[in-house]
């Protein structure tokens, strides 16, 4: 670019299309009033910092250990994990669906990006891209393949469509080999995949 | 409505990309969308129904090439001009022409943590009685509207049986249209795959629908 031609180009001639449309959104909801740039910010770094997966682990461990909890679980999910102190949006209806050797839950939206965030965090991009949501449904044993999940061929599958404000959280088998230890150790085996239903929860080998 | 949201079932879309970095947000400019997104929905002009409406209803072609965050931009754009916030003109051009338009709440930042930690719940209690009961048999009606729906295209005309009553929920058919919550009850609905998918299915699957009580026959 020529010299010459600088005033054909503002600050933002390198920001692709999406960009500028979020950056123009954005001033134009801020000089309105509508929006409080600062609140942006804190949302954001809420779901970037301080909520995931970890949180679901502690869920899962805790079931795993204590069997009035997993009772509490089965029975009322939404307070139980609140009792943990993982509340509020994305998250105000739980259920909590547990594996067994003869059947494996898996979780889907397949109508938009249903997930529960205060558990899960934000969902991945697979899980809320097209190729996900219209197989999750039709070919849940060809979409456990994909993500190295080979199951007996006689486990059930059972599939959850959250097409509602339920928000499912999969308790995953605990591995064998891991009696005695403590809740701490054993959140450390649980995978986000494996509270969506598209892994196993690790082996305590993998994490020594 | 019948639009390019409605995924279950579809083929064609190749396997699934699994990244391996995995980051919450992959520019700045999705952690904006993600965040301006919240913090005008925590203004109370519109409802989760409106927004997930908003942006059901982008053009097939236009849903199915747009990235998650674009589609998410695209339908606060949408919701901020029928809301009568912002004007067409105004997003063309990428600034505020006139004043602002009254508001009922903004979102402060030293309230994020109260109003994420209330969330939305939908759950209201009626009068009613629950009509079906866990173990019964029902059949999902054959419903195409042209305004939003939850009852996936894959699930409809198919019989199968409760599993769970989940209490009476704000039905988003009517919520998102502005026609108030009207709450009715609402059931997870357990289909065989092979009902879902005919003969060939694997025998082993079994899926369901969380499904409100309109949505619904005894069979």
């Amino acid at each position: 670019m020529g010299k010459d031609h600088h005033h054909d180009h503002d600050d933002h001639s390198h920001l692709s299309e999406i960009e500028l449309r979020v950056r123009a959104l954005e001033s134009i909801l801020v000089e309105k009033g509508y929006v409080d740039p600062a609140a942006i910010d804190a949302l954001v770094e809420t779901y970037e910092v301080k909520v995931g997966p970890r949180n679901g682990a502690k869920v899962v461990a805790k079931a795993w250990s204590d069997p009035a909890y997993r009772e509490w679980l089965r029975t009322d999910a939404t307070a139980a994990i609140a009792a943990l102190g993982f509340i509020g949006r994305q998250g105000e209806h739980m259920v909590a669906v547990e594996n067994t050797p003869d059947e494996h839950n898996m979780v889907v939206c397949t109508l938009c990006s249903c997930y529960p965030w205060p558990v899960l965090g934000l969902p991945p991009v697979w899980y809320k891209s097209a190729p996900y949501r219209s197989r999750a449904v039709l070919d849940p044993r060809g979409v456990l393949a994909e993500f190295g999940v080979h199951l007996p061929k006689t486990s059930r599958i059972r599939v959850w469509d959250s097409t509602a404000e339920v928000r499912y959280l999969v308790i995953p088998m605990r591995p064998e080999g891991t009696e005695g230890m403590s809740e701490e150790a054993l959140a450390e085996l649980v995978t986000r995949d494996s509270m969506i239903g598209t892994g196993l929860a690790r082996q305590p080998e993998a994490v020594r | 409505m019948n639009g390019a949201q409605d995924l279950g079932g579809m083929m064609g879309f190749g396997p699934i990309t699994i990244e391996h970095d995995e980051p919450w947000f992959h520019a700045e400019w999705e952690r904006r969308a993600f965040g301006l997104t919240l913090a005008m929905g925590a203004t109370g002009s519109w409802n989760i129904d409106m927004s997930r409406h908003a942006r059901e209803s982008l053009p097939p072609g236009e849903y199915l090439t747009s990235s998650y965050y674009e589609i998410w931009t695209k339908g606060v754009e949408k919701l901020v001009v029928a809301a009568g916030l912002v004007s067409g003109e105004e997003l063309t051009c990428g600034q505020s022409l006139v004043g602002s338009a009254p508001i009922k709440r903004v979102l402060k930042p030293e309230d994020v943590p109260a109003v994420l930690a209330r969330g939305g719940p939908t759950e209201r209690p009626i009068e009613q009685p629950a009509r079906f009961a866990v173990g019964d048999r029902v059949r999902t009606r054959n419903l195409n509207p042209q305004g939003h729906t939850r009852l996936p295209r894959y699930a409809r005309g198919r019989t199968g049986v409760v599993e769970l009553v989940h209490g009476a929920h704000v039905f988003p058919d009517a919520n998102a249209h502005g026609q108030g919550e009207q709450p009715q009850w609402l059931y997870t609905i357990c289909f065989s795959g092979w009902e879902l998918w005919g003969e060939q299915a694997d025998p082993t699957v079994s899926v369901s629908i969380d499904a409100w009580e309109n949505y619904l026959e005894s069979a």
